[in-house]
């Protein structure tokens, strides 16, 4: 797929924005007043660019509000949802505790719903078939990981932000290598493609058009396999580099602040390579 | 939630309109429909003969051309140097002015110092006619660089060729054989003939060097060497010959294969027919054990023996064939090295073209009776067909491999038989029956007859007594005697040269001749624009009509900017190339469904108006006022014979076929019939139409032709032994000294085989073009649309020849010929013979023009072949330089080309090479993006 | 309305015959100069004349090499358009009810006014059937000519798809698959007609005849007698066949 900006952007800030409500609602840490309406702006801040930012991918964003009406079959239509609801729930959450009165139902609520997003966010790309490489359980629970640890590591959760990077880390390496022969895997080929693979080896000899097309500037890859390592060995620098921090520096805001970065940077990447790595099996008919 | 109601009947039109196509010259027929005065929409005419209903993707595209914005806005004057661009708009009868005074002075003093040439127009009878009254020699139009040895082979030897004047009996056909054909003229019936094959599973064979488009969906694919199909289908006939699978009644009946041939070598008459005292040809009577005329009543013609007639030693032609092709040098062993086809397969070919047109014959349930008189109960045919184009026919041996092909063919007996070819009227109409080349231009006064012709012999060559050409691109010379159709792609390099001679004015209509339709194309701009040492142009004026801006635009001094073809009348005429179809004869018009927007004018009513300008016999009344308004006028009034004008139906009341008086309301009847005309043969007519009594009556009836031409078929070709009697000193006509061995091996009256010419040391592959689909040479890529489907075009190499090179997905190649190189994009292709390399043709084009804008591909990576492809062979050891052309017509001989090949790194940005500089762009800027049909939601 | 059909009436589409289509783009270009006026927003193009361009076209035709051991390669043109599956991915991914399955003949259709742009929908179908038209920001894809096929405003005979009507080779077939006997049904069960794909479970309607094998003469066809057991050779049989005439 083709890296758009804004849904990487939408993917990763609102990933965050959610992952730090998961842990406000969860209690961790306790805040109430001021802090908790800091906390509370930046979470629901977060979350709103991101899903500001998906409005710019839209072809037609005036018409937004349609989105909400297909939660029964549409995990964009459930995205959308839940993250209006999750907003709302956690909003008030938040103004009670600034006014100092804590629901722990109504957090634990929150947060319920704030996971619920990220799985809905994350399943918008695991339920297609079509890309192969994300067409598996390990999308939510990469997505989960990398939301929960960024607002771990926001909330300044040493622990739980030192965990979360390891279990990250593990499951984007994961994730990788059960993408490498994912699309093969699937059993989809030029072959089944075109059906035309019981007569021998087949081979895009001439592409429809020589001009591009929305498919495949869209959905058709042109990562080259030397950069997409190099830019998983920054990934993992990333995530080792972050572990090491939380578990060996002494925490200091300067080396939260550190993780956080490290983290946001890695997100970025990592969505970046999500999607540029994604083989769409249409790719499969422009197979020079 | 409910489905949204849908409405499933919206508005689709305010009015169709019916017209013929002109996205290529095809000639389909059109429903345009119109919106608010805009085209919306162009679907294919269902009762229309050609097409049927169908349409193909440049035909569908036609409104990206009718608005396109590279069209011409007005005439206009050079202003720059040639080659540059640069204009200025001028008035139409400024621009009329100035041409009228360019043109009259030569008409009064020397009418050849003008060369007006066409492209692919449809009104060559109509810009003949206008060339025949200025008296210029020198006009053809585009047959020469196209395909004249299949137009010219056909019709010397059967009366008829491929092109779109015949076609395979799609629906008896149960073999059908397609040699070097990547579209051709005829292009939605050949691919609804495909279909039709396709449906009933007949077999389909594809001889082609690429397996791309038609050859595709052939059963089989003969992936032959370029330049040699002569040797498999004289391998083929060897075969049959063998194995005594020849139709020897058909050959008897109708064609010259009995007739004796002068066998005394002493005599200047050798390998001439014997005839009898009233010219008619000898065949030697079984009966009467006598030689006898060949028409005459229940002869039984014997076919084969040494026989000595009149003291003269003599042969028939089968004896002649007989011996020649039985030779083991004809057999599929001794070919199957250099054609790249094995010799079993040739073998199972031949085996499998006899086994269906002997044991599958098509039996219909007509009756019919022949000239003769006899009559038939039904109607026999051996159901193989054929069909050829221009990978046969433009190589320097094309003629004689066409005609090799005919001669197949004919042995099979599957010519206007069922199941085989057949023709379209006016075809059949042997050599015979068409002019002589008429080339003696006379001061102030139109020539005697027709340009263009079938010469019989050496007197009819267009050469003066010391044997210079008296046309400027040399046809009907010795060099190349048998040019029925020009040679346009020699003018600018002839006129250059002054060789011949120097010409005043170059007139050219539809061809960019600066472009694609050249061989050599670099240094052709540098001829137009090449100066004499008093400054003055080597050719001082060029008058162009295009309605595009092309790169040949940029090369004139005046430019008559031209209509598209929604906005003006045309016609489609039995005199040129119209509709007709094997059952049915035809013509159609193009009318002005739209108006033109622009300050453009139709050509043809431009050139009308010229010539009253200038006051050519037949376009002014004694009075010097204009005969015809405009081209309309002249479609419904000319009368080229009495009763016999462009177009053929509604005729006299509006009722009269083929034959009447002019009538002012034909156009009407014309356009209320969907544009054409069409009438049917009657089914017993349909088929043997040069032997049929009824066909041959009704042709007559109708006007085809004005009394009855039965004829045979000419196997053995008279004319071309006259030329080598010629070059072997036996003529009152004696060729130079240095064109006589050339002469004489290339002129064999029976078809055989020889290498092409050119240097192929160190060029060991072959380069070659085909035709896409879904564009039309040069015009294609003004189209919004097609221009995304081929916008560039890479260099297909086979398989063998990547490897062997390491080439990689995104490298480029320098591709060098005899004559020069080119650097550009390739790509891997394994369906190729292995020794040849192809490309799309015509994809590259100049920089600023057709509107397409910096960056464009077509000029980044696209590009011609046409720079590697001279326009002369290299010189010989006497300095003599031959045209790069077929030594007995004169075509072009395009996939000739030699190459070889080596891996380069990519050019700097991108760019094939040569990056010729750019033309200023004589139109305004193109629009930056399209959504058409916005107005209409 | 991105509930699937339990159920449609019909099931209209298409044949393609991957044994006739010449590879020819007819039908890509009719089918753009008919929708560019109809169902909708316009087929924009951007850049139309310059470098980088492109544009929504609903129907597309590749060309493939198929290369195998001791075999010619061969050629195959492969139009691509949408399948109008049954169990379309498309449809059930799409977040506002644009997209949709009409139930009376399982047509696949873009209710563009619902339509938010997100292109979900062209990333659910395998097929490469669905372009985001750049200028109006919806998703085109083949309609199937729904505004065509139902049409009282042309002539009966036309009420068949902009590019079966045109395809000169014939290799395009509309009609109903739900119908057993129906011109579909008959030529795809004829010639094997095969789903793209299986394996995705989109289950679509559209069926590609597979090409018909190639390169067969020299096992099919006879060898041909060249030195047939007459006497007299060549001479001897011309005699005997003018004998005979
Ligand atoms: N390498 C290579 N070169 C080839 C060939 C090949 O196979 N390979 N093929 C050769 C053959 S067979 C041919 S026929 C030539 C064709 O080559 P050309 O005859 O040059 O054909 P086009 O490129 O179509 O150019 C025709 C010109 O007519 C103009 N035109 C289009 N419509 C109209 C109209 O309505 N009115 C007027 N007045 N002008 C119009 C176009 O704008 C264009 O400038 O190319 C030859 N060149
Ligand atoms: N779409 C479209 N249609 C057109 C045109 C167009 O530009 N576009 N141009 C029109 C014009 S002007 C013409 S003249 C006709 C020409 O129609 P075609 O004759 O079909 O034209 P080409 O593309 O030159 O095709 C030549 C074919 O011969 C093959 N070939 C080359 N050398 C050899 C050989 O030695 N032996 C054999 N057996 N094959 C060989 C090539 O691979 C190619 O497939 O098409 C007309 N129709
Ligand atoms: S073949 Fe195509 S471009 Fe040519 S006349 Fe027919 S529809 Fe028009
Ligand atoms: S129009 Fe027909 S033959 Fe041409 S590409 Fe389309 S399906 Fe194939
Ligand atoms: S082909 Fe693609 S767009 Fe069409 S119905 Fe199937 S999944 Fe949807
Ligand atoms: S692009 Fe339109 S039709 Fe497709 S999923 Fe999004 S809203 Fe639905
Ligand atoms: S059915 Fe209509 S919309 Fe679909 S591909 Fe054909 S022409 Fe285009
Ligand atoms: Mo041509």
């Amino acid at each position: 797929m083709h890296p758009a900006k804004s849904i990487i952007a939408f993917t990763s800030l609102s990933g965050l924005g959610f992952g730090l409500m998961v842990l406000i609602g969860l209690g961790l840490p306790q805040v109430m007043g001021w802090p908790a309406l800091v906390f509370g702006l930046l979470a629901v801040g977060l979350a709103g660019i991101g899903l500001l930012a998906s409005l710019l991918h839209l072809g037609n964003p005036q018409r937004f509000l349609k989105a909400f009406t297909q939660w029964r079959t549409s995990w964009l239509s459930r995205e959308a949802v839940f993250s209006m609801f999750t907003m709302m729930l956690f909003a008030l959450h938040i103004g009670l505790l600034f006014f100092g009165i804590r629901l722990i139902f109504l957090g634990y609520l929150a947060s319920a719903l704030a996971v619920a997003t990220i799985v809905c966010t994350a399943m918008i790309y695991a339920q297609l078939r079509t890309i192969p490489r994300w067409n598996t359980w390990l999308t939510p629970v990469l997505f989960l990981a990398f939301a929960i640890t960024g607002g771990a590591l926001v909330t300044a959760q040493i622990y739980l932000g030192l965990a979360g990077s390891a279990l990250v880390l593990v499951v984007q390496i994961a994730h990788w290598a059960r993408g490498r022969r994912a699309l093969e895997r699937s059993g989809s080929t030029a072959g089944t493609a075109t059906a035309l693979g019981g007569l021998g080896t087949v081979r895009m000899l001439e592409s429809p058009h020589t001009a591009r097309n929305y498919v495949t500037s869209e959905m058709v890859n042109h990562l080259d396999a030397a950069r997409a390592k190099r830019l998983k060995i920054v990934v993992i620098t990333l995530l080792v580099a972050q572990c090491l921090m939380l578990a060996l520096l002494p925490i200091t805001h300067a080396v939260v602040a550190g993780t956080i970065l490290l983290h946001l940077a890695g997100v970025l990447v990592s969505r970046w390579l999500f999607f540029a790595e994604s083989e769409h099996v249409v790719g499969l008919y422009y197979k020079g | 939630m409910a489905q949204p109601t849908l409405n499933t009947s919206p508005k689709v039109t305010d009015e169709i309109r019916q017209t013929t196509c002109y996205m290529c010259a095809c000639r389909c027929g059109i429903n345009v429909h119109l919106r608010d005065g805009k085209v919306s929409y162009i679907e294919g005419n269902r009762d229309h003969p050609v097409n049927k209903g169908v349409l193909c993707a440049k035909g569908s595209a036609g409104i990206m051309q009718h608005y396109s914005p590279a069209r011409l806005q007005s005439p206009m004057l050079r202003v720059g140097e040639r080659g540059e661009g640069k204009f200025k708009p001028i008035s139409w009868d400024e621009a009329l002015e100035l041409a009228t005074a360019w043109l009259a002075p030569l008409r009064a003093k020397a009418p050849e110092k003008l060369a007006f040439f066409t492209g692919r127009d449809q009104s060559q009878s109509f810009t003949g006619w206008w060339a025949q009254a200025f008296g210029t020699p020198n006009y053809a139009a585009h047959g020469g660089f196209c395909s004249v040895n299949m137009a010219a082979a056909g019709i010397y030897t059967m009366g008829g060729a491929f092109w779109e004047f015949g076609a395979p009996d799609w629906d008896y056909t149960k073999i059908f054989m397609l040699f070097g054909v990547a579209e051709d003229h005829d292009s939605n019936p050949i691919k609804m003939g495909l279909g039709k094959l396709k449906q009933r599973g007949a077999r389909i064979i594809a001889v082609n060097p690429v397996r791309t488009g038609y050859n595709a969906i052939a059963d089989d694919w003969l992936g032959i060497t370029p330049g040699t199909d002569g040797q498999l289908i004289l391998a083929l006939v060897h075969c049959l010959f063998k194995a005594r699978k020849i139709d020897l009644p058909y050959l008897l009946r109708y064609t010259n294969t009995p007739f004796l041939v002068n066998q005394d070598a002493q005599s200047d008459e050798f390998g001439l027919f014997l005839r009898d005292d009233n010219g008619k040809e000898l065949v030697w009577n079984r009966n009467s054990q006598s030689a006898v005329a060949w028409d005459t009543p229940d002869a039984s013609p014997e076919l084969q023996g040494d026989l000595t007639v009149n003291d003269i030693p003599c042969k028939t032609v089968f004896s002649l064939m007989a011996a020649r092709y039985l030779a083991d040098e004809y057999s599929p062993e001794a070919v199957e090295e250099s054609c790249g086809i094995a010799a079993k397969t040739i073998r199972r070919i031949a085996g499998e073209l006899a086994r269906v047109a002997f044991e599958e014959e098509v039996v219909l349930d007509r009756a019919w009776t022949d000239w003769r008189g006899k009559k038939h109960d039904t109607m026999v045919g051996r159901p193989v067909a054929f069909h050829a184009m221009r990978g046969i026919s433009a190589h320097s041996n094309g003629f004689q491999t066409c005609r090799a092909l005919h001669m197949l063919q004919i042995l099979l007996g599957s010519v206007e038989t069922p199941g085989g070819f057949r023709f379209k009227p006016p075809y059949p109409k042997p050599f015979e029956a068409h002019p002589k080349p008429h080339a003696k231009a006379v001061a102030g006064k139109p020539l005697a007859g027709p340009h263009l012709g079938y010469p019989r012999g050496p007197e009819d060559l267009a050469i003066d007594s010391e044997n210079r050409p008296l046309r400027i691109d040399k046809a009907f010379t010795w060099e190349n005697p048998l040019s029925a159709h020009g040679l346009m792609h020699m003018v600018i390099s002839n006129a250059v040269a002054g060789d011949p001679y120097q010409i005043d004015t170059l007139f050219l209509y539809m061809a960019n001749m600066a472009w694609n339709s050249s061989m050599n194309t670099r240094e052709t701009m540098d001829m137009l624009r090449k100066k004499r040492a008093d400054g003055e142009y080597a050719i001082p004026h060029i008058i162009y009509s295009d309605a595009y801006s092309s790169e040949m635009v940029a090369f004139a001094d005046l430019v008559l900017p031209d209509t598209t073809y929604l906005e003006r009348h045309d016609c489609i005429s039995l005199l040129d190339r119209p509709i007709g179809e094997p059952d049915l004869m035809g013509d159609a018009i193009r009318w002005p469904v739209v108006a033109p927007d622009r300050d453009v004018r139709g050509f043809q009513s431009v050139l009308l108006d010229l010539g009253a300008r200038l006051g050519l016999p037949g376009m002014v009344d004694d009075g010097g006022a204009p005969v015809y308004k405009n081209y309309a006028d002249y479609i419904q009034r000319h009368e080229r014979r009495p009763g016999i004008g462009p177009l053929a139906g509604f005729r006299g009341d509006g009722r009269a076929k083929g034959r009447g008086t002019p009538n002012e309301e034909q156009i009407d009847a014309y356009i209320e019939n969907g544009g054409f005309w069409a009438e049917h043969i009657a089914p017993e007519h349909a088929y043997f139409k040069p032997w049929n009594q009824g066909y041959q009556d009704w042709a007559v009836e109708r006007g085809l032709y004005d009394v009855q031409l039965p004829y045979t078929f000419n196997i053995y070709l008279e004319p071309l032994q006259k030329f080598r009697l010629a070059a072997q000193g036996k003529h009152a006509l004696k060729p130079p000294e240095h064109m006589r061995d050339r002469l004489e091996h290339a002129m064999d009256p029976l078809p055989f085989w020889y290498p092409p010419f050119g240097q192929t040391d160190g060029f060991p592959l072959h380069a070659i073009t085909q035709r896409p689909a879904a564009m039309y040479h040069s015009w294609g890529s003004q189209n919004a649309w097609l221009r995304q489907i081929h916008g560039h075009n890479p260099l297909y190499i086979s398989a063998p020849v990547w490897n062997e090179h390491g080439f990689g997905d995104g490298d480029w190649a320098k591709l060098s010929s005899p004559h020069g190189e080119i650097t550009v994009p390739v790509a891997r292709m394994d369906a190729q013979n292995k020794h040849t390399l192809w490309t799309w043709n015509a994809i590259g084009k100049r920089r600023g023009a057709w509107a397409l804008v910096e960056g464009a591909s077509e000029s980044d990576k696209g590009f011609l072949l046409n720079h590697l492809i001279s326009e002369l062979l290299p010189p010989q050891a006497d300095g003599h330089r031959w045209a790069n052309v077929d030594p007995i017509t004169g075509q072009a001989a395009w996939y000739d080309l030699r190459v070889k090949i080596a891996k380069v790194p990519a050019p700097s940005g991108l760019r094939s090479q040569p990056d010729i500089e750019p033309q200023t762009s004589p139109v305004a800027a193109p629009p930056k993006a399209l959504a058409y049909g916005k107005n209409w939601i | 309305m991105t509930t699937l059909p339990q159920h449609t009436e019909k099931k209209l589409g298409l044949v393609i015959d991957l044994d006739t289509c010449v590879g020819c783009h007819a039908c890509v270009i009719s089918c753009k100069e008919w929708n560019t006026s109809q169902y909708g927003a316009p087929l924009s193009d951007q850049n139309p004349y310059g470098g980088d361009n492109g544009g929504t076209f609903l129907n597309r035709v590749h060309s493939y090499e198929i290369t195998k051991e001791n075999m010619a390669s061969q050629v195959v043109h492969f139009p691509r358009s949408c399948l109008h599956c049954e169990d379309a991915p498309c449809v059930t991914v799409c977040p506002t009810g644009a997209s949709y399955k009409r139930v009376e003949d399982g047509i696949v259709l873009v209710n563009e006014p619902d339509c938010i742009g997100c292109g979900l929908c062209a990333w659910a179908c395998p097929y490469g059937a669905r372009e985001m038209d750049a200028d109006a920001g919806v998703m085109k894809k083949c309609t199937l000519c729904v505004d065509r096929i139902y049409n009282e405003n042309i002539p009966e005979i036309d009420r068949i798809p902009s590019c079966v009507r045109t395809c000169p080779a014939g290799a395009r077939h509309f009609g109903d698959f739900a119908d057993p006997q129906s011109n579909v049904s008959l030529l795809s069960d004829k010639r094997n007609g095969v789903e793209l794909m299986p394996e995705l479970g989109t289950a679509p309607v559209n069926r590609y005849l597979p090409p018909r094998p190639r390169d067969q003469i020299d096992i099919l066809a006879p060898l041909l007698d060249t030195e047939p057991a007459q006497p007299g050779g060549l001479l001897g049989w011309v005699d005997r066949m003018l004998e005979r005439l």
